[in-house]
């Protein structure tokens, strides 16, 4: 059997990777839909008939404007995911390229400044922060991508560089130094290659971690503007119709719950997919 | 012994607990508001909260508004005016005392102008005492205030929030401490929390039937509801969530009252920024509204539509709503005929009050169904007022002009909608120097319509007064003629 | 272990002096005139410029960065601007309701999480540890504010057990104060209260397969007994570390919470100076709460450093 095969056998054999991964395509794939397709025009108001209860015409009801919920949760999908994966990507981008410096010159300068900076960063409310920036430059999708990335930053280079540190004493770094290589090379070849089931596992944690973040930015209205939907602002609009139409307030908060609980069911099921060590110890 | 220290203090915070409660049905009101004031100097600052929680409950002017916004004799029982109109003599309420025992004179009237129009004035209303050359206190009772030029308004102007009487004593500690002359004394304010006053035994007037009254400050429209539905507060005053008020009409423990602001509501335009600097345009925004839309989304049917920038309560107001009717194809065509047949696009910045933000979603959308395109930012009010009303950098935005009688805006070209024209402005000029009601009637209707013909702004509706309170409360104004809520003629029915 | 110290208090100082440099900065840059906010639609020019110059708001920015440090290192925080009431007066007020709501939520969750995280892991792969893993991961996807509207909702709106928000006050005594307390505490703590159960738990799964407790277990100790004396100590210090973590959160990030139940705790109180550029709130409690993160950090290495030694080269 090749390491491929295997890999999927224990994949599907996985209970946390699979509904995990099946409730993260769910939101995925209805956001994807959303480009081509809705149930209806989410910028089409219809004021006579607001707060609707589901029903066969609208799924998941309507909302104060009297447009669609269901449509409304499919395309605010697209907000979220957007946001969050970006924020990961200025996470990874930055914070790993700095984790690897750092470990690279242990106990160095740049090492300590590194860190130290890290240390800073997690010592900011996050959130806090995250309300000032936008009272510089505005709500938008663009800041809260901003506000988000920074503080993913410090967790994948402290992520990188502890995992970096333990490879540096490895036969086969010192072998690679032995042969002339320098910091750079080594950490690219043989450093980052190593720490890549790591860095997935935890990209998804700060995905999902990240779906939070945004709604609770746009839930406090510093987040995309409307018309575009998201589901923290439907929440912040439902907040006063709670006891009128409390559906309003159910359905896009389940959409936040159920995509944060399937993206950290997926990064339980990659993690342990990833490390054998523990996934024999568990069984 | 710690358990018996703890058992007794318990006993006496129920003792406590109880007696408050058996006292409330009487005399003691909690009054949920969603501002809190940031200090409690009424003439040093602009927030409508600090009237809200002490004008006429404790500060009093000269003059005064009445529930129906008539001007009445506050502190002040009458008055004279000179022939050519430039020289008013007010004669003073004899006994009047501030809340620290001093007495209210002349001085203190004198003091109280004279601050408030100084060079180094913070009060935001400065304009309302611009004509203002001299003020001579003649006795301790009657005080003489000369004008640059007659002012048809300056009576009206004295009964503003801005120009109440305050004390050289006291005015120090203003912010924190304030000491006026009213039915109420300020008794103690939790910052975040709550302001509370109590009944001014010494008042030189009707007194207040309350007892105590507590203001209790509740931001958020959810928290607001559910504060009124528990009765943790017996009256909410500026509902924030018109959505809920129909279950407190369907709760017989409630009443809901529904009356009018000077709040006229519009759909500010940036006259000077194209394509806005075209009549035509601004005729083609007028008409792709849907005012009925909005007020049933935004407002949950509470506001009336209004066609020009004047409260529809008054007298002199002029119904001009039907001349913009909603009419999208005469808008698309207007724009078409400006050269816009495929629309444009604009921004629209929204300040946080739910009628903009609401508003502003729905306005996009009937924007957009003629062609015109809105970037919406929803902006907190420090931000507004850099970008927008200071940088005068949008196109289109919505806010609420809650100042009473404020067509006057309208002549001043530096205003942030900038409409400059000669015409209105000459027209404003007229009205300061009339006197003679039936003139003034004319000139303020012939100023209505000239901003509706040049279609300033866009007129969307009056602001509704929304109140809950408990049913057996009587005595709360119907409607907000000025940011004030009088609580001295409010009292628990048995 | 002294030069370690004296290391790590350079950097210490380092940092909070970058710390203050950054926060004053950036507020520097926040667009927004506090006094034009405060006077409104009317205001005139030259009224402003009064008002600015009454707040010192005119100064240059090297003069009022020292002029705010300076204070700042002798207790002054300054003057609120728009309440014009001494930032120390308002945080220590605010203080009394953050401060008791973060223990609060901190003691329900240690509370919840120490008996499941024991329960699941000393019933590993059992229905019961599959229950509470799955609870735990609801737990940490769940909205916090959305939870919290919810139970508004059933407890405040629908039962009417609680008041939906507000803080009683502690003159109305310590109950009335802890029941204004409850539901944000409920809110905030069910996030923490998960993690902690998963951190319990796998701390616990470590220690229990290390080899001191299989010398344990060999010497006839039922697995119980294992459990309670040696496993549950040693499993402590990951333990301790993420409820350190979690206060200094739940602190500074109740913020959240304390806006869908108004409560006027730090939290709100920044929000709010933010909304109204009451500038100088923003930067003094900013400036505490990172003071406060950075000041445990340092008292937590130093810890750790005395207990064991080899700690002192990692960092």
């Amino acid at each position: 059997m090749s390491a491929g095969v295997m890999m999927l056998r224990g994949a599907l054999g996985n209970r946390s990777l699979v509904i995990g991964l099946v409730l993260s395509l769910v939101f995925v794939g209805a956001a994807l839909v959303s480009f081509a397709w809705v149930p209806q025009d989410v910028g089409a108001m219809d004021i006579p008939n607001r707060m609707q209860p589901p029903s066969g015409a609208h799924l998941l009801g309507t909302d104060h404007f009297g447009r669609d919920i269901l449509s409304m949760i499919m395309v605010g999908a697209r907000t979220s995911i957007a946001v969050a994966v970006v924020a990961v990507v200025i996470g990874m981008g930055l914070g790993v390229p700095l984790g690897l410096a750092a470990a690279a010159r242990r106990g160095s300068l740049i090492d300590e400044v590194i860190m130290r900076g890290n240390d800073l960063v997690f010592a900011f409310p996050s959130l806090l922060i995250a309300i000032m920036i936008t009272a510089v430059f505005g709500p938008s999708a663009v800041n809260a991508i901003i506000a988000i990335g920074i503080f993913n930053i410090p967790v994948f280079a402290r992520l990188t560089r502890g995992a970096a540190l333990s490879l540096w004493t490895r036969d086969y770094v010192l072998a690679a130094r032995v042969a002339g290589k320098g910091a750079v090379r080594i950490s690219a070849e043989h450093i980052l290659p190593n720490v890549t089931n790591l860095l997935i596992v935890q990209g998804t944690i700060q995905f999902s971690l990240g779906i939070l973040a945004e709604a609770a930015l746009s839930y406090v209205g510093l987040g995309a503007q409307p018309p575009i939907p998201s589901w923290g602002r439907m929440l912040a609009d439902s907040q006063t119709m709670i006891s009128l139409a409390p559906h309003m307030a159910i359905f896009p908060g389940m959409a936040i719950l159920l995509t944060v609980l399937g993206l950290n069911l997926m990064g339980d099921g990659l993690r342990d997919l990833f490390d054998p060590r523990i996934r024999r110890a568990r069984q | 012994m710690i358990y018996m220290t703890f058992t007794r203090g318990m006993v006496s915070a129920l003792a406590l607990v109880a007696g408050v409660g058996m006292a409330q049905a009487k005399t003691d009101i909690i009054v949920g508001m969603q501002l809190e004031p940031p200090h409690l100097d009424p003439t040093g600052g602009a927030a409508g909260a600090i009237d809200e929680v002490l004008y006429a409950n404790v500060f009093e002017g000269l003059t005064r508004f009445g529930p129906d916004g008539s001007v009445n004799p506050g502190l002040a029982e009458s008055w004279e005016i000179s022939e050519d109109g430039t020289v008013y003599t007010f004669t003073l309420h004899d006994g009047v005392m501030f809340h620290d025992g001093t007495t209210m004179d002349g001085e203190d009237v004198k003091f109280s102008l004279d601050r408030a129009r100084a060079e180094d004035s913070v009060n935001a209303q400065k304009a309302l005492f611009a004509g203002i050359t001299d003020v001579e206190v003649v006795d301790p009772l009657t005080v003489k205030v000369t004008l640059d030029a007659p002012n048809g308004a300056f009576l009206f102007n004295l009964a503003w929030g801005d120009a109440v009487i305050v004390a050289p004593e006291s005015i120090d500690d203003i912010k924190t401490n304030p000491i006026g002359t009213g039915a109420f004394k300020f008794d103690n304010w939790v910052q975040g929390d709550r302001i509370e006053i109590g009944r001014n035994p010494d008042y030189w007037g009707e007194p207040a039937k309350l007892e105590r009254a507590t203001f209790k400050f509740i931001s958020d429209p959810t928290a607001a509801f559910a504060a009124v539905m528990a009765e943790d507060v017996h009256a909410f005053l500026g509902f924030p969530a018109p959505e809920n008020l129909p279950q407190f009409e369907a709760d017989p423990r409630f009443q809901v009252l529904v009356g009018s602001t000077e709040g006229e509501t519009i759909l500010s335009t940036n006259n000077k920024q194209a394509p806005f600097d075209d009549v035509r345009v601004r005729k083609a925004l007028a008409h792709a509204i849907d005012r009925q839309a909005i007020i049933d989304g935004a407002m949950f049917g509470y506001g009336t539509p209004i066609g020009t920038h004047f409260a529809p309560h008054h007298p002199d107001y002029v119904d001009l709503t039907a001349n913009t009717a909603y009419d999208p194809e005469l808008a698309k065509s207007l724009l078409a005929e400006a050269g816009f047949a495929d629309g444009f696009t604009t921004t629209l910045k929204l300040p946080p009050p739910s009628y903009a933000r609401r508003g502003g979603e729905i306005i996009a959308a009937q924007l957009r169904a003629v062609g015109i395109q809105t970037e919406i930012s929803n902006l907190e009010w420090a931000q507004w007022l850099e970008q927008v009303f200071t940088g005068k950098d949008f196109g289109l935005t919505i806010v609420s002009h809650t100042e009473p009688m404020d067509i006057g805006i309208y002549a001043n070209p530096d205003y942030y909608f900038q409409y400059d024209d000669a015409d209105f402005q000459n027209l404003m000029e007229d009205l300061t120097a009339e006197s003679d009601p039936e003139a003034r009637s004319a000139l303020l209707r012939q100023a209505q319509e000239k901003i509706a013909e040049d279609h300033v702004n866009g007129y969307l509706f009056q602001l509704a007064a929304l109140r809950v309170a408990n049913a057996k409360i009587v005595g709360l104004w119907e409607n907000m003629p000025t940011q004030a809520n009088d609580l001295t003629a409010v009292y628990w029915e048995d | 272990m002294l030069r370690y110290v004296l290391k790590r208090l350079v950097s210490l100082v380092i940092s909070l002096a970058v710390a203050s440099l950054v926060i004053f900065l950036a507020i520097e840059v926040v667009p927004g005139d506090p006094a034009a906010y405060m006077l409104g639609l009317n205001a005139q020019p030259d009224t402003l410029a009064a008002l600015r110059d009454q707040l010192g708001l005119n100064g240059t920015i090297p003069a009022r960065y020292l002029s705010w440090i300076g204070g700042m290192l002798t207790g002054d925080f300054g003057t609120s601007y728009t309440y014009r009431t001494p930032v120390a007066d308002m945080i220590g007020e605010r203080m009394w309701i953050s401060l008791p709501l973060a223990l609060y939520a901190l003691s329900l969750s240690t509370l919840i999480a120490f008996p499941a995280g024991v329960w699941a892991a000393s019933r590993r792969g059992s229905a019961v540890d599959m229950g509470v893993m799955g609870v735990t991961q609801l737990g940490v996807a769940i909205p916090n504010f959305w939870f919290a509207m919810l139970m508004v909702l059933v407890f405040a709106i629908n039962l009417r057990w609680f008041s939906a928000g507000g803080f009683a006050g502690w003159e109305q005594g310590f109950l009335a104060g802890m029941k204004s307390l409850t539901l944000p505490a409920i809110a905030l703590a069910l996030p923490q209260a998960s993690i902690l159960t998963r951190v319990m738990r796998s701390s616990l799964l470590d220690t229990l397969s290390e080899d001191f407790i299989r010398t344990a277990r060999a010497k006839g100790l039922t697995r119980r007994q294992v459990l309670w004396r040696h496993a549950l100590r040693n499993a402590m210090i990951p333990v301790l570390t993420i409820i350190g973590m979690q206060f200094s959160f739940l602190l500074a990030g109740a913020i959240i919470i304390e806006n869908v139940f108004f409560l006027p705790g730090l939290g709100r109180l920044v929000f709010q100076a933010i909304s109204a550029r009451d500038l100088i709130v923003v930067e003094s409690v900013l400036m505490l709460l990172v003071f406060a993160v950075i000041v445990v950090n340092f008292a937590v290495d130093v810890a750790y450093a005395a207990v064991d030694p080899r700690l002192r080269g990692r960092r």
